[in-house]
């Protein structure tokens, strides 16, 4: 498959947190960064991508149209994507479609989020048909319990350790240390992760991701558009994936009871979050060798250890060496969550892809300052939410 | 003692109030405990819960459904306890107790499936492909009835009760 390029012009985030404000708000700097780091003129946007929020009302359901009248109406097109944790991914994948068919030549694409404390919850109301209310009500099935089945099945199958997962923790809290944009700034130790409250055995709290504030947003434009506006040289985004599983998923998976049947059908030849990154690969025509850094999502310390193995940093079973060696520390040879990921910053579902975008632009550029990834040239970043949802950005320069 | 012996009589040991299926159709009601699912009359796919009237299986999309009766025993794929009240709709009891979820896999239906271990036993004695036999369990109550819920519990420790 052979697949265009666009370019990144412009990034811009508002810090993570627990503001507690309108996610209009955040919105609105994150855009308003990413036009000034761009240089481009709002009322110049051709194209407005919105990452949906589920958790503020209509507003957030029309999330594209809400941040242009915030900006102020200028006429542009707009669509609001919502693909749970992908949606900035999805949004972003719009935005790129739209540019790379030739309909438009810069879009701005931006996610924000207020969120409640605690679990996310289903939507309120008995809502007996909804599998996302019904694993609450039936199993108590919190996100954080798919994530320690994931966890306990890591020992199981190949004997990770608490101590493993803790580290993980450990190195993000300390990459997320000089990210301005993060939301917890402290350096922490295995033996405060593992005196921390037990959330879903064997995940303690210190290694879930909490619920966060915060916005982002990008400008991205044709290569020739860049060319025009003097950018020779721009971080290019080489794939979007947002691929869907393929029948039989025979991974248990939020918000699901159970897991497709493999009777009588020959299972696919990758799992669904190895094929996530598999078609960005493909895309960009790389390989996981080509990677110089990458942010996974993680909304677990395990996950982070299991997302080692999805885009192809080390065969299955083998993340914990891979972590234990520091490959994915900073001053490794494939640094993993240099923002800080989710453990520094909390998750704000529409904003997160795009804050990983960000974060991969920065330091393609060298721009990331306390953090940065000498000579990077190719940056992954990779998510996967529920209802069968994923991502997988490649960038190069 | 059987399975279904064994459900009776857990059955008859609880109060007097009313037992009623927490969902409907997604387990059986009476005699022997058994997780209801969806069986594809072409490819012989299962589904669970079966609630949709067709076939996700997307080689036979106009193939008949039929309600089955899942395999009663499997084991154990994975399981975490957790610790903390999650939000509405759970229903707690007063005061909050933790409890374990288990991810189970079939071997004739080729499926991991869900479900909370029995309340009564102890998740330190799991380890995976720890052989689990679903059961009916309560799972919330109010003054007149007891919501039922499938449960699992280890195969071992039935012998040992």
């Amino acid at each position: 498959m052979s697949v265009g390029e666009v370019a990144v012009l412009g990034v811009g985030m508002h810090p993570w947190g627990k503001w507690g404000r309108n996610f209009v708000e955040y919105g609105v700097v994150a855009a308003r960064a990413a036009l000034a780091d761009a240089e481009v003129d709002w009322r110049d946007i051709q194209f407005v991508a919105g990452g949906e929020t589920v958790r503020n009302g209509y507003p957030g359901y029309v999330a594209g149209a809400t941040f242009a009248q915030a900006l102020g109406w200028q006429g542009a097109p707009v669509v609001s994507a919502y693909a749970a944790c992908a949606s900035g991914a999805t949004a972003l994948n719009a935005a790129r479609a739209q540019i790379l068919a030739g309909l438009c030549d810069v879009a701005l694409v931006v996610g924000a989020d207020t969120t409640p404390k605690g679990f996310l919850a289903p939507n309120a109301g008995e809502r007996g048909d909804d599998p996302d209310w019904l694993r609450f009500r039936l199993l108590g099935a919190t996100n954080p319990t798919y994530f320690g089945l994931y966890a306990r099945r890591r020992m199981e199958q190949y004997g990770a350790t608490p101590d493993h997962f803790a580290k993980v923790k450990v190195k993000n809290a300390r990459h997320g240390l000089n990210n301005p944009y993060a939301r917890f700034r402290k350096e922490v130790t295995i033996e405060d992760v593992n005196a921390s409250p037990m959330v879903s055995d064997p995940l303690r709290l210190l290694e879930i991701c909490a619920t966060s504030d915060g916005a982002a947003a990008l400008v991205i434009c044709s290569l020739d558009y860049a060319r025009s506006r003097g950018v020779s040289n721009p971080v290019r985004i080489a794939a979007v994936s947002t691929v869907t599983p393929t029948y039989p998923n025979t991974v248990i998976e939020m918000p699901n009871f159970a897991t497709d049947s493999a009777f009588g059908v020959p299972e696919p030849e990758r799992s669904f979050r190895d094929s996530i990154a598999y078609a960005a690969y493909e895309q960009a025509g790389i390989g996981p060798e080509d990677v110089n850094l990458a942010e996974v999502y993680d909304l677990s310390t395990s996950l982070e250890l299991d997302w080692y193995e999805n885009i192809g940093l080390c065969a299955p079973g083998e993340a914990e060496q891979l972590l234990d060696a520091g490959v994915t520390t900073l001053g490794g040879r494939v640094p993993v969550n240099v923002s800080g990921g989710l453990a520094s910053f909390g998750e704000a579902v529409p904003a997160q892809a795009i804050q990983q975008v960000c974060e991969i632009t920065w330091q393609l550029r060298g721009q990331a300052e306390g953090r940065q990834v000498e000579g990077a040239r190719v940056g992954l970043t990779v998510n996967q939410g529920l209802f069968g949802h994923g991502s997988c950005v490649i960038a190069k320069r | 003692m059987s399975n279904a012996e064994l459900q009776n009589k857990r059955d008859s040991k609880t109060s007097n109030k009313t037992q009623v299926a927490a969902i409907n159709g997604w387990m059986t009601t009476d005699g022997e405990a058994r997780l209801v699912g969806g069986r594809g009359a072409e490819t012989g796919s299962y589904f669970f819960p079966k609630n949709m009237a067709f076939s996700r299986n997307p080689s036979a999309p106009s193939e008949e459904i039929a309600e089955v009766h899942l395999s009663a025993r499997g084991r154990v794929w994975s399981w975490t306890t957790n610790h903390y009240q999650p939000p509405a709709p759970y229903m707690p009891a007063d005061p909050f107790v933790p409890y374990t979820v288990l991810a189970v896999e079939l071997d004739e239906e080729r499926m991991v499936v869900l479900g909370r271990l029995a309340p009564d036993c102890d998740p330190a004695t799991l380890t995976s492909g720890v052989e689990v036999e679903v059961e009916r369990g309560v799972l919330y109550e109010d003054d007149d009835n007891q919501y039922m819920v499938w449960q699992w519990r280890p195969v071992a420790t039935e012998v040992a009760r």
